[in-house]
């Protein structure tokens, strides 16, 4: 039987590797191997080839050790050793794009360049000498076109054969001079630890000149040999005039534009493409138009999501779903089954599948739209223009789009935030999401506003809206001085070319997101939702109730109430509505519905009048909006953040605020009335 | 002059790259080196960031950023 083959792909940020990593495997993914605390690999079996898999590395521009994610993908490339590296390049972005090339190719392991967007610079009549570039650089270049699925076939084909022949790049030496100098004097110093350790040596002394202390550190060079170091490294510095991260970069950039002069020829400055987005721009970015053309983007987005097409879709889907739970219902009533199998099936199992499906229709809608937003080049210029106001949060212009889902709904909010660069800003923004009221929570303000607020509905309504933006803006202010504090990561983003989205890589993106939610969410949303059906539907004897009164919730409800006193609503059908709350946020109104006894309308207002006051209810409002999230939420962060620790913390603290923001409420509140 | 307060429009060329860390590496990754011609595109509706366009390719960074990048103005 064949060895098995593991392909690593890597490139710049955004360079399209993920639509080439969707190519090559169909969308077919699983966590990958190499995937560690800090970091989540990709990995996936390619197509029609038995035993090779793809691993996609994240997206970087150089293999330095500043960023987490920069080291991380710096240890699966020397410690995992992948038996053939894909470098996926822009051709239009040559220049830059070949700095971690040239990184990558003293890292001694089999390596293909994939050119992608050579159409473009074709239809440019830029003249591209392929030949030249394998030449000089000794490695395959095969132009590909990740979005169109071309040339991805013969990709293939050269990767497992060099991987199988074991054909490393020939050419590593791209110095010369001083640097040179340096370099090889390293090189000479280290071979023994270097082989000892099984690093590859030219690379370990490219970094050991830049300082890099974590090489030296895994190289174990002692003393005397890092005082050498040193000094060759500060006689380098003091004959170029420069420091030693200067020196490197410079003689990496010098050896590019000699490149760049034998194998690129272009008549223009610039291309086609790049003068559209230009022009483009001067609408899309403009001083004034920018920003409500974006405002004006995701309210269509938001329409078609909540309100229209995912509503539709929804509603088709929740028919369905009625009916297969109506013919169960019946089916399970004929074959005589006791009435607590059918009570788990119908209310526990059916509701908890129901509760999940239930999304779906929304997260592929949303998601369609994202991924057309992100694959034409938009999203770079959104943060490019909100980046100000988000910067003041210690967050970048990125973080705004999660937060503005987050107002339709916290789980693809969350499930948003992998594009944010860094994972500190990534944390950070879906430590806020939750406070962005979701719209789950809207029946419970429309019930509670009518019932006590008639003739305020529409104030009331924004004051809740705003206390959540100024809640979380209050919190960033003190993450940002607290647990996330140090430097925000450098904002610097590129702003590619705009390019129509291809179909496929948009319907392979959106499938990724949703077959992601249904395989998490279904388990734990699943799970508590059987749960919630266990404590609602028997009392602590373990039998079943007909009343809810005295069944284990509300005993829960009762004991928990007393917290919520000095919030002013101690009542037990409150706390108990609460609880239910956590299963999805709809489940609080229809809980307060059942409890007192009413259906939901006028009943549940006069209902509700007895147990609230407007202030009380207002209260009870506000620490809906801030409590803890839902369960699918939880689910999301405990993915995203990596470990349940993390889904408890959040938890944790938003029940913390919420209560600290409803007694504030209530009691300030109370000085007035 | 640093590169923040290069007008909007002109064309320089990058003498020194200063600050220190992350940053500092980032914008060299990137390929502002020493010597390379640099254009200011635009600057964002709110004043910050700014976009810059260099090796063939635009770039947008913070003005507190750029303003660790020491350009002539050419």
């Amino acid at each position: 039987m064949d060895k098995r083959i593991n392909i690593a792909l890597i490139g710049n940020p955004d360079c399209g590797s993920t639509t080439l990593f969707n190519q090559m495997t169909g969308g077919v993914t699983h966590k990958g191997s190499f995937s560690t605390r800090d970091i989540t690999t990709k990995e996936g079996p390619v197509r029609a080839h038995k035993n090779v898999s793809v691993i996609e590395l994240p997206g970087t521009y150089s293999l330095s050790a500043y960023t987490v994610d920069d080291i991380a993908t710096r240890d699966i490339l020397l410690k995992g050793r992948p038996d053939v590296i894909i470098n996926l390049i822009d051709a239009t972005g040559f220049q830059r794009s070949l700095y971690l090339t040239l990184q990558l190719m003293e890292l001694e392991i089999p390596m293909i360049l994939a050119l992608n967007m050579m159409d473009e610079i074709r239809n440019n009549d830029i003249d591209f000498d392929l030949q030249k570039l394998e030449e000089e650089l000794t490695i395959p270049a095969i132009p590909v076109s990740a979005s169109k699925n071309r040339g991805i076939h013969d990709l293939i084909h050269y990767a497992i054969e060099a991987a199988k022949n074991h054909t490393v790049p020939k050419r590593i030496d791209f110095c010369s001079g001083y640097v040179h100098t340096a370099i090889h004097t390293t090189a000479h110093l280290i071979e023994d630890n270097a082989k000892k350790k099984h690093m590859p040596l030219r690379f370990c002394s490219s970094k050991l000149m830049e300082g890099d202390d974590l090489i030296a550190d895994s190289l174990d060079i002692q003393e005397p040999e890092r005082d050498i170091i040193e000094q060759l490294a500060s006689d380098m510095e003091h004959h170029l005039c420069t420091d030693r991260e200067g020196a490197m970069a410079d003689m990496r950039y010098t050896f590019i534009r000699e490149l760049t002069d034998n194998v690129v020829t272009k008549n223009t400055e610039s291309t086609r493409e790049q003068e559209r987005a230009l022009r483009i721009d001067r609408i899309l970015t403009n001083r004034i138009f920018a920003i409500p053309i974006f405002i004006g983007i995701m309210l269509l987005i938001f329409y078609l999501t909540f309100q229209s097409l995912g509503e539709w879709l929804c509603q088709g889907l929740s028919l369905g779903i009625d009916q297969t739970v109506a013919a169960i219902d019946v089916g399970l009533k004929n074959a005589g089954a006791s009435p607590a199998l059918q009570s788990l099936i119908v209310h526990g199992v059916c509701a908890g599948v129901g509760s999940v499906l239930s999304f779906i229709p929304r997260i592929a809608v949303l998601f369609f739209f994202l991924s057309i937003l992100e694959d034409s080049g938009y999203m770079p210029r959104v943060a490019f223009v909100m980046d100000k106001l988000l910067m003041r949060l210690g967050l970048s212009g990125r973080s705004i789009v999660p937060m503005l889902i987050g107002f339709g709904c916290s789980v693809p909010a969350i499930m948003a935030t992998r594009s944010l660069p860094s994972k500190r800003d990534r944390h950070l923004t879906i430590a806020l999401i939750p406070f962005m009221s979701c719209s789950a929570k809207l029946p419970l303000y429309t019930i509670f506003t009518a019932a006590f607020f008639q003739e305020h509905r529409v104030l009331v309504m924004s004051a809740i809206y705003f206390t959540g933006i100024l809640v979380s803006v209050i919190c960033a202010y003190i993450f940002k001085h607290t647990i996330y504090k140090g430097d925000p990561v450098p904002f610097i983003l590129i702003l590619p070319p705009y390019r129509i989205p291809a179909i496929k890589s948009v319907g392979l993106r959106m499938w990724e997101n949703v077959k992601g939610f249904i395989k998490k969410a279904f388990t734990v949303v699943f799970i508590a939702t059987i749960i919630i059906w266990f404590l609602r539907s028997f009392d602590a004897g373990l039998n079943m109730v007909s009343d809810p009164d005295s069944s284990m919730l509300a005993s829960i409800g009762k004991f928990a109430a007393p917290l919520f006193i000095p919030l002013g609503f101690g009542d037990w059908r409150a706390s108990t509505a609460l609880i239910t709350g956590l299963s999805a946020k709809e489940a609080v109104v229809s809980t307060m519905a059942v409890l007192t006894g009413t259906s939901e309308g006028t009943a549940l207002s006069a209902m509700l009048n007895t147990i609230f006051t407007p202030l009380t209810a207002f209260a009870f409002m506000i620490f809906c909006l801030l409590y803890m999230p839902c369960v699918a939420t939880l689910a999301m962060v405990k993915k995203e953040m990596g470990g349940w620790r993390h889904a408890a913390a959040v938890m944790l603290f938003q029940t913390c605020v919420a209560w600290i923001a409803a007694f504030l409420v209530y009691n300030i509140g109370g000085l007035f009335i | 002059m640093t590169l923040d307060k290069l007008p909007r429009g002109k064309k320089g060329v990058i003498t020194a790259v200063k600050g220190k860390g992350a940053l500092r590496k980032r914008l060299l990754d990137l390929g502002l080196t020493p010597g390379t011609a640099v254009m200011v595109r635009k600057v964002a509706p709110l004043g910050d960031p700014i976009e810059v366009s260099l090796r063939g390719f635009e770039l947008s960074l913070r003005k507190s950023e750029a303003a660790h990048i020491e350009v002539e103005e050419s």
